[in-house]
């Protein structure tokens, strides 16, 4: 297969207006030293046809939730995509363009980008979003690094219940940042806001998750507090798709709310890619990461939308820049907006009361058949913690057999819960399937 | 063109949800959200109108000729759209057990001896988000690797070119490092002399584009990596123009140790208004225990995700990196196979092309053979008629052309830089390049046509300044009472019908 | 209204396109009318704070356009005495006016034999000639 459009009689002329005989000899620069004297080892080209079997046979091995009931969350959810996310995310004007540099050639998206940052700030009660990040984890990055230059301090304080792999960015990220990790353990599930209190102290941001990893419901307002008290800046973890239910952010003193944007419009596809989101109060505004849609006029006075405060940036600023990242998400992001948009705010209240009933239902059907919750004190979401009775491995393993994924080992990521799985109910699963997970899991 | 939250009216939406007949569960006191966030309201028809007309105000491949310098804007087959929906990629949940994602482990495996092989290199992962987070994590990789050795006190400064990408000093800082600059000789090729000056027992690595940001192929590439590897340093290639050189000349074999690869350049990942992308890095063998986790492991027939590397830097992203965007690249390269070196060729040939066309009408700051893109430069025309490169490329969209990336790279004034890429028709280029000769002459006759440009667009020319200075951000929704007066007061939504209360 | 190029004949010029006014131990520093023209429009002006102390030959804060950011170089060494809050708010005060209006901050000078170094009005016009 070629999508290359060239004839033969087009490179004849097109050498001849060069001024070369061969194509070889625009090479000519290249020291023939370096020049690669073989042919590339890989397999023969492929037709569409034969392009398309050899992915679809490859694609036919995986176990996706169309295949296999699955209660698999820790990160990753399997909430409804509509429709009019495919239809738009597939409009070439959109697809098959690139970062939005000439503002004239890219109203579209620059409008929409500007909407997607309206929709973000709306959510989480923040005043200014960015174009988006890469994922979850790498927003909490980017949130210590403005914290590290906002506040001049060097100590960053991340919760124990914070997701497993965001922790593990933010610490493979802190050398080159000059930045020290502390974590804060959790207490039956969440964390202690006075623990959190003195472990604050001189720190340059504190993150944690709402709702936390286990799917329990923080005392978030005491926790942003405890982080204000001791001068670092609150930093929320948070689920879009929980924020018709759940407080947003910014009402209870937070100082930045990031965030995976993945329940929110994308596909589960493996973990990517979808889009971090990253909205701060405007004290942080000109620290940033990333692009900024900004409103302005053109030269007939009419309304219009441009990248702004690029001064932030990395073409700009270089070695001082407030990041390094240019690529973002602004497709997935898209996905969001459409999605959100779709939903509107009576369909986001409803998604979140949905997966909240649907779980809560799940719950009091394990505990019915014998089985406990790791934390059943806590309020939860969509997600919760229950100890199986067996090894986590055995009951997945059982419950594949039966048709079941029933939910993520917590056991890798946390001491003394080998037998805990963390399971995750979203508005696509019924209360008939539910009662399969329980029959999945009954011991 | 109206807001989507100008649309919006309370009470209308666009999908309903299943409705099922359990309690309500109830959110704490204190933690229930109390104003509903002010989400567009609008029924389904009209959300697909406001995105439909969003994209006619929007210009892609898919629209026309797009010769971004340094982004390489190529054709996105429609087929790898359609594979990446494929339900087994799709709806892949990335925690599903070894056996039920083999299919998965097997394409990114495969991607990795493909990347290998173009390289030239001997160990990949596929775990950045994009090329800037590759550069992030080759810096990393350097750190690891000198501390391994003892070395990480004493080597605190990477080396970059003045014609390097914004990134690349950034990456440099993130990560850590000083920086130095080495300049640019009279050819467009690194200083090697300069270079001899600044390296030394504290330099950790170079970081360099290859070809450059000029478009050049550095003539002293073999000297440079000499230079470095004899002070015990690594050379990092930023592979931002790799589609000049698949199968002509690879990166390891030029001496670099470390390479990221934009899978939404070479490898036609749709670059989606900003992104996705993808920015695997391709490493020495000496490199490959720092590598992020998990690292993807062939067993006989079976693969896995080994997360027991004791060396390992960690984790730049979460999981294993943006999957989709390695079906499509994945895919694209099984399209061409060892053709890739014809996708290179004719890139090269096609720049060659126009810039044989263009070379008289525009300055030529370095005058040699191209590679995949050249740098020209509008000096000429703003010294004799005002007109800045910046007239040049809003006039282009006039004549129904996507701009060129103008002033960059840095070292040349009144930069146009232009990537025709391999997937444009001759008649396309002719007619860009008539386009790009028409405008000089209109420089001459009619300044003011260009310096009002563009006429044919959605908007006129806009106010960056004042976007600036006024940094609307987001919507004002205090600003249209007469819109939004209902959704201004805390407003309690209505309970889930259907569901009763517990 | 941008300003029309100048250089007051009573100011002392540093090479890196700054202009202090001396008066007694005190001095107001700027940035040059080819500054400011080589920057364009400026959008925002980062400020040291009062009370710090800026040493000669070093950034002390930051200008920006649209497409550039520039460090700007303190032409003395002193003490911040007082931030030119007006051009905080309207940065293009600094375009309109970059001798006058536009200053950016008044010093108490550390080392008065230090102005003996920057350069006349001559001398920097050459400075300009030659960039």
């Amino acid at each position: 297969m070629s999508y290359l459009s060239l004839t033969e009689r087009d490179c004849q002329e097109m050498l001849a207006a060069i001024g070369i005989s061969s194509v070889e000899e625009l090479f000519r620069d290249i020291p023939v030293g370096v020049r690669f004297a073989r042919e590339l080892d890989l397999e023969p080209p492929l037709s569409e046809q034969e392009l398309s079997r050899h992915l679809e046979e490859l694609a036919a091995q995986n176990v996706d939730t169309s295949k296999e009931l699955s209660f698999l969350g820790a990160g990753i959810y399997d909430h409804y995509v509509p429709a009019v996310v495919d239809t738009v995310l597939q409009r070439g004007e959109l697809l098959t363009a690139y970062t939005p540099y000439q503002p004239e050639m890219s109203q579209g998206v620059l409008q929409a980008i500007f909407e997607y940052q309206t929709v973000i700030c709306e959510l989480t009660g923040m005043d200014v979003s960015n174009a988006s990040g890469y994922d979850g984890t790498t927003v909490a990055a980017d949130a210590c690094y403005v914290a590290k230059h906002a506040t001049g301090r060097r100590k960053v304080v991340v919760t124990e219940a914070t997701s497993p792999q965001v922790r593990q960015v933010v610490k493979t990220y802190a050398p080159g940042f000059g930045l020290e990790i502390v974590e804060v353990p959790h207490r039956g599930g969440v964390t202690d806001p006075d623990e959190l209190r003195r472990a604050a102290t001189d720190a340059a941001c504190v993150i944690f998750q709402q709702p936390n990893f286990f799917g329990c419901l923080e005392a978030a307002p005491d926790l942003a507090e405890a982080a204000n008290d001791a001068g670092a800046i609150a930093v929320a973890h948070v689920d879009p798709i929980s924020l018709g239910v759940l407080e947003a952010p910014g009402a209870y003193g937070c100082g930045m709310a990031i965030g995976e944007g993945q329940s929110a419009g994308n596909y589960q596809s493996f973990a990517g890619p979808h889009y971090g989101f990253f909205a701060a109060r405007n004290d942080f505004i000109r620290r940033m990461p990333g692009r900024i849609v900004g409103e302005t006029l053109d030269a007939a006075g009419e309304r219009g939308y441009v990248l702004t405060l690029q001064t932030r940036e990395q073409h700009i600023r270089r070695e001082k820049a407030t990041s390094n990242i240019t690529t973002n998400q602004t497709l997935l992001a898209l996905g969001g907006l459409v999605h959100l948009s779709w939903l509107g705010p009576q369909g986001l209240l409803e998604v979140g009361e949905t997966c909240m009933s649907l779980a809560a239902y799940a719950q009091r059907r394990l505990i019915d058949v014998g089985l406990e919750l790791v934390f059943p004190e806590r309020a939860t979401f969509k997600e919760f913690a229950v100890r199986t009775g067996r090894s986590a491995q055995d009951a997945i393993r059982i419950a594949r057999e039966r048709g079941v994924h029933p939910g993520y080992a917590l056991g890798r990521d946390y001491q003394g819960l080998d037998d805990a799985l963390l399971v995750a109910v979203t508005e696509r699963r019924t209360p008939a399937d539910i009662d399969r997970l329980v029959e999945a899991l009954t011991p | 063109m109206k807001l989507i939250f100008e649309k919006s009216q309370a009470g209308r939406r666009g999908g309903e949800l299943p409705r099922y007949d359990l309690p309500r569960a109830e959110v704490p006191e204190g933690l229930r959200r109390k104003m509903p966030p002010r989400l567009p309201e609008l029924a389904e028809p009209e959300i697909v109108r406001h995105f439909t007309e969003l994209s006619t105000r929007n210009f892609g491949i898919d629209t026309g000729f797009y010769p971004l310098g340094s982004c390489t804007m190529k054709y996105n087959p429609r087929v790898n759209e359609r594979l990446v929906m494929l339900p087994g990629f799709r709806d892949l949940h990335p925690y599903q057990d070894e056996d039920a994602i083999q299919g998965a482990l097997e394409l990114m495996w495969r991607l990795q001896a493909a990347l290998i092989e173009v390289s030239g290199l001997d160990a990949c992962t596929l775990q950045p988000a994009a090329g800037s987070q590759g550069e992030l994590t080759g810096l990393m990789l350097m750190r690891a690797y000198f501390a391994d050795r003892g070395e990480a006190d004493q080597r605190d400064t990477i080396i970059t070119a003045d014609t390097a990408h914004g990134t690349n000093p950034a990456s440099v800082t993130m990560a850590g490092y000083k920086l130095a600059k080495v300049q640019t000789d009279a050819r467009g090729n690194v200083d090697v002399a300069h270079l001899r000056e600044i390296v030394n027992e504290r330099t950790a690595g170079l970081m360099l584009t290859n070809p450059s940001t000029l478009g050049l192929f550095d003539e002293h590439i073999e000297e440079i990596a000499g230079i470095f590897h004899e002070a015990g340093a690594l050379l990092y290639y930023d592979g931002a123009n790799l589609n000049a050189v698949c199968g002509i000349s690879r990166p390891g074999d030029m001496g670099f140790d470390i390479v990221h690869i934009n899978l939404h350049k070479t490898f036609s990942q749709p670059h989606g208004g900003g992104g996705p992308g993808g920015g695997p890095i391709v490493v020495r063998d000496k490199l490959e225990p720092f590598l992020p986790v998990p690292a993807i492991v062939k067993e006989g027939d079976r693969f896995r995700l080994d997360f027991d590397c004791p060396k390992s830097i960690g984790k730049v992203r979460g999981f294993a990196g943006p999957f989709g965007v390695f079906v499509r690249s994945y895919a694209y390269i099984r399209s061409y196979g060892p053709r890739l070196r014809e996708m290179s060729e004719v890139a090269v040939l096609n720049a060659n092309y126009l810039l044989a066309r263009l070379r008289e009408a525009y300055d030529l700051p370095y005058d040699r053979l191209a590679m995949h893109e050249f740098v020209l430069s509008a000096r000429s025309l703003k010294r004799d008629h005002g007109i800045s490169a910046l007239d040049v490329a809003k006039r282009l969209m006039d004549y129904g052309f996507h701009p060129p990336t103008i002033y960059f790279p840095l070292v040349v004034p009144e930069a146009l830089m232009i990537e025709p890429t391999e997937t444009e028709a001759k008649e396309t280029l002719d007619e860009f390049a008539e386009a790009m000769l028409a405008i000089a002459q209109e420089a001459e006759d009619d300044p003011e046509l260009l310096r009002e440009a563009p006429h044919a667009r959605p908007v006129k020319r806009l106010d960056e300044v004042l976007a600036a200075k006024r940094a609307i951000v987001k919507y004002g929704f205090e600003d249209h009472p007469d819109l939004h007066a209902a959704k201004a007061e805390p407003r309690e939504l209505q309970a889930q019908r259907g569901a009763s209360s517990s | 209204m941008a300003a029309s190029e100048s250089y007051p004949d009573d100011l002392r010029y540093h090479a890196e396109h700054d202009w202090a006014r001396v008066d007694g131990d005190e001095a107001v520093l700027g940035i040059t009318w080819f500054a400011q023209d080589a920057l364009g429009e400026l959008v925002h002006y980062e400020p040291p704070n009062e009370g710090d102390t800026i040493a000669r030959d070093s950034a002390y804060g930051e200008v920006e356009s649209v497409k550039a950011v520039s460090d700007v170089i303190a032409p003395l060494s002193g003490e911040v005495l007082e931030v030119n809050a007006k051009v905080v708010e309207e940065p293009e005060t600094v375009n309109d006016d970059p001798y006058g209006e536009g200053w950016l901050v008044r010093i108490r000078l550390a080392d008065a034999a230090e102005v003996d170094s920057l350069l006349n009005v001559d001398a920097y016009k050459q400075v300009v000639a030659e960039a």
